[in-house]
């Protein structure tokens, strides 16, 4: 033996010393549990915890009106919407060029949708605008080819156009490109913009980029061989407008100056309307600063706008105010949810405490009999039984049925006990049942019997006996199997919707609505996050008081 | 030894007077059903009461007095009301029949300790009667499908030809519908494609995380665990919200850049859904199962000379098997049975079962419905039978004594 005669740090068999090996040893475990648990972590982060982190961003995400109307929401910045004022003309100029891109694209009935929901009319008054744009183009197309007939042909716009050093102009029209049509533009664009000319007619370069983009990457073709839109011409007649534009026009020689110059001649022949009375006289509601408030109120990224919904609140210029009572539902609903999931979590209580008492009490054998009567249901298809409850609850249904037969409900006065708030939490509390009663089986399975026999040979009544010997003792049963019915409950979605009417229906079902109707994803995220606080606080509650590895199944 | 009374004879009134009061009940209920609730209730008791003592007379000749009464309550019944009221009336005799020895002999008291006072007695089985009720209350809804499924009409409720338990009133013509539509055949067999698939993804991944999991040094065990359970507390309408969402933008980009057909995606998203819906289960019971393992048993095999994987497959796999199994009978179930995210992620080339008897019973109303539901009760019994084997054998196994 050489330990004796050794010093020093003690040493394991390969000779490092016994705490450095013991630490290694240590990590390797750890390590090699990790390498086990990492592929199922990445899977479930993956399908299904990043759904969840996406829908919590959908819930706030806005970007539809800064990417549909960039230019709009720019020019709305400065705008003081508390002056009494409309906007300026600037204003309307660029939502006539934001809306034309956009209904290029088909993308202007989406926020108008969108925005429809913070005030209504705003749908139809994009929609309608929508078709109106290409005709306040033509006013001015007709004139313009008018006076300089090279001009209709697509390529002498092209020749005029295309030049050197007006990238920046180029990427900026790929990027409002991309953000609305949520596709990147790849690929080379076949045309860039003319410095000189991006200078002198900044909107014409604008309009004229936008249309390559869109000739390029959505339709796949050349620019150069494409007519220009309607708001191409739009945007020259409005660049000629300025009168130091007209001499740097008549000033200019690059290719194609003189049909410019032509135009240029002609500015006096060239309709005069301003873009705000062109718009109002497609839709009035262009004249009214509530549409505008609304769109420089929406303009930014991320709102709170969805999650104000679902509290029956809005926002308003004057801050944030109650929605009208016609729309006030959401409070409604949710208070409808927690109040119907307590009924149906207090239901189970009392139906479970008794089976659960009987059949811990019960001998072995008669209670493993009793409790394939439990396991049944739980296995059974949720489906299975909610047709049997409609079955059984229905106005022609087997429980009518048997009162009528019995004579204890006249024929003609059957009892109504489907599509409203009595079948769903009879329904429901049967199908959570053994949820309850699984949780508080197991508990009273380790309550001695004898303690309930010493209490009464104590002199304890039987009532004293249970409540203050056996009751407190099964109290952790009654907890675990509550918040897990509650946490069930309230987020039950094909029960109420099928037995529920529309008097017994709970907060899921409005998401599902919000989801497959409506379309109102933003509307459905947020009360889907509002739920999921809920459910998360309780889930962390059952952690605290149950543990999660003490969950029990069968 | 156990006290037990022997011998405790009730008084002869006190019998009367219980059979009395039970006749009138039931004489209540016939009485109202025949349109003279008065003259049911008075009929009732006063038939009870004359039987209950006419019984006690003859006690000793209880079988023929039990066969006499259950088969004269039957005609009775049958002379009311036909078939069906004629096996109302074969119940009830025999109830009573029973009913009268079980008061008038003294058995009710049998079984139970002698000091128990009459309204300890009474609460005894008041209680078994409520609980009872409450059993019945589980598992009617259930019982009642059946029947209804072998329907001869388009109708959800009992006919009067089923009632009368006429052949004509029953027919398998709803199993037939469910066999030869396509509409049903489409969905059976998508669910029969989804289910397997993703169990057996959320069985391969999830036992390995199991096993990772009952190592002795983890770090964060808790918060890896409250991930890996989420998925079975968020609630599925919110998971499918959230799926909803991110699964249409992954699907894009399947469908668009790698090329994929649509129908495969779909298939994919819902599988991969429902593989992460049931991933806790697994968990679940995989590491319940873990927690009894005895840890020396792979020690013993690595003394012997067997890496890590023999150990895995030689001994550790064929204890913890029955928990593998019972977890991937519940993933199974759970996507067999998954409706909210199919509806959300899903689209109608995917359709599983219970999609399809979500919009039926949503929209149109047929019995196939019935069919269908008592196709699956039928199938989770087998499921139930299999798990409480399992769960014997695992107990077995683990040299406890099955209860």
């Amino acid at each position: 033996m050489t330990d004796t005669t050794q010093s020093g740090p003690m040493l394991a068999a390969d000779g490092t010393p016994l705490k450095r090996s013991l630490a290694r040893a240590l990590r390797m475990q750890k390590i090699r549990a990790l390498m086990l648990i990492a592929p199922l972590l990445l899977f479930v982060l993956l399908t299904f915890i990043f759904p969840i982190l996406d829908m919590l961003f959908r819930s706030v995400e806005n970007q539809i009106v800064s990417s549909t109307m960039p230019r709009t929401v720019a020019a709305l910045q400065d705008w003081d919407s508390e002056s009494g004022e409309g906007p300026g003309e600037e204003v309307y100029q660029s939502i006539y060029f934001d809306l034309f891109v956009a209904a290029e694209a088909k993308e202007h009935t989406k926020l108008g949708t969108r925005l429809n929901y913070e005030q209504t009319g705003v749908s139809s008054l994009f929609r309608t605008s929508g078709r109106r744009l290409d005709d306040i183009g033509e006013e001015f197309q007709d004139v313009i080819e008018d006076v300089a007939p090279a001009l209709k042909d697509g390529a002498t716009w092209y020749e005029i156009m295309n030049g050197t050093g007006g990238e920046a102009v180029a990427e900026a029209a790929k990027e409002r490109f991309g953000r609305l049509t949520d596709e990147r533009a790849r690929g080379d664009l076949g045309y860039v913009p003319s410095a000189d000319i991006a200078q002198m007619l900044p909107h014409t370069t604008d309009a004229y980029a936008d249309f390559a983009t869109f000739t390029t990457f959505e339709d796949g073709d050349s620019v150069a061989e494409e007519d220009p839109w309607e708001a191409v011409y739009a945007a020259l007649a409005l660049d000629l407008r300025d009168p130091d534009t007209r001499a740097a026009v008549a000033a200019y020689s690059g290719p194609g100056a003189e049909h410019l110059q032509a135009v240029a001649a002609a500015q006096e022949q060239l309709p005069d309307f301003t873009f705000k009375d062109a718009l109002v006289d497609a839709d009035k509601d262009w004249g009214n600063t509530e549409t505008l408030r609304t769109i420089q109120m929406y303009a930014p990224n991320y709102t709170s706008g969805y999650f104000l919904n679902s509290v029956d609140l809005m926002k308003s210029p004057d801050g944030v105010q109650a929605r009208p009572e016609n729309q006030q539902i959401y409070i409604t609903l949710f208070t409808r949810t927690l109040i119907m999931s307590l009924v149906i979590t207090g239901s189970c209580i009392l139906l479970g405490y008794p089976v659960a008492w009987i059949l811990a009490n019960l001998p072995m054998r008669t209670a493993n009999m009793l409790m394939i009567l439990v396991l049944l249901p739980f296995w059974t298809s949720l489906l299975v039984r909610t047709s049997a409850w409609k079955v059984m609850l229905q106005q022609q249904g087997v429980i009518n049925d048997v009162l009528v037969w019995l004579g204890l409900v006249a024929d003609d006065s059957r009892l109504v006990m489907i599509n409203n708030q009595f079948g769903t939490i009879v329904a429901m509390t049967h199908i959570l049942l053994p949820f309850m009663i699984l949780p508080m089986y197991s508990v009273m399975q380790t309550i001695p019997p004898s303690y309930l026999r010493a209490a009464k040979s104590l002199g304890a009544t039987n009532w004293t006996a249970f409540w203050r010997v056996y009751f407190p003792q099964s109290v952790p049963g009654i907890g675990a199997g509550s918040i897990l019915v509650f946490i069930l409950a309230i987020g039950y979605y094909i029960t109420p919707e099928i037995v529920g009417g529309t008097k017994g229906v709970f907060i899921s079902n409005r998401i599902a609505y919000h989801i497959s109707s409506s379309l109102n994803w933003g509307l459905a995220a947020a009360l889907g996050t509002i739920l999921l606080v809920v459910v998360l606080i309780l889930y962390w509650a059952y952690d605290k008081i149950v543990g999660i590895d003490n969950v029990k199944l069968g | 030894m156990k006290l037990v009374t022997t011998n405790f004879r009730p008084s002869q009134t006190f019998t009367v007077s219980v059979l009395a009061a039970a006749g009138a009940i039931a004489g209540l209920l016939v009485g109202t059903s025949q349109g003279s609730t008065l003259l049911g209730l008075v009929i009732g008791a006063a038939l009870l009461a004359a039987l209950a003592f006419g019984a006690m007379a003859m006690e000793d000749q209880e079988r023929p007095i039990r066969w006499a009464i259950l088969i004269g309550f039957g005609l009775i019944g049958f002379l009311i009301g036909g078939v069906s009221a004629g096996v109302v009336g074969l119940l009830f005799g025999w109830f009573f029949g029973w009913f009268i020895y079980w008061i008038g002999k003294g058995r009710y008291r049998a079984h139970l300790v002698p000091y128990l006072t009459p309204g300890q007695v009474l609460w005894h089985y008041a209680f078994r009667v409520i609980c009872g009720a409450i059993f019945i209350f589980l598992i009617t809804p259930i019982l009642v499908v059946m029947p209804l499924s072998f329907n001869a009409e388009d109708f959800f409720t009992f006919t009067p030809e089923m009632l009368r338990f006429d052949p004509e009133g029953y027919s398998l013509k709803h199993y037939q519908d469910f066999f030869t539509n396509s509409d049903w055949q489409l969905s059976f067999r998508n669910s029969l494609i989804i289910a397997p698939i993703a169990t057996i993804i959320s069985v391969s991944l999830g036992t390995l995380a199991a096993i990772g999991l009952s190592q002795s040094h983890v770090p964060g065990r808790r918060a890896i665990m409250a991930i890996l359970i989420s998925p079975m507390i968020v609630p599925l309408i919110i998971s499918a919200t959230g799926m909803f969402f991110f699964y249409s933008q992954i699907g894009l980009f399947l469908e668009n850049d790698i090329g994929l057909s649509k129908t495969f995606v779909g298939y994919v998203k819902i599988i991969l859904a429902h593989a992460v819906l049931g991933i806790p289960f697994v968990i679940i019971t995989v590491t319940a199962t873990l927690v009894g393992f005895d840890r020396s048993l792979t020690r013993a095999a690595a003394n012997m000379g067997a890496n890590p994987v023999t150990t895995f497959f030689r001994v550790q796999m064929p204890l913890i098997l029955p928990g593998v199994i019972s977890g991937a009978l519940f993933a199974f179930i759970t996507s067999f049975d998954e409706v909210v995210v199919v509806l959300f992620v899903g689209s109608a080339r995917q359709k599983t079962l219970p999609w399809q008897m979500f919009t039926g019973l949503r929209e149109q109303i047929s019995p196939t419905i019935l069919a269908v539901a008592t196709i699956l009760v039928v199938i989770s019994i087998a499921l139930l039978t299999v798990v409480e084997l399992l769960r014997r054998r695992s107990e077995r196994l683990r040299g406890m004594s099955p209860g």
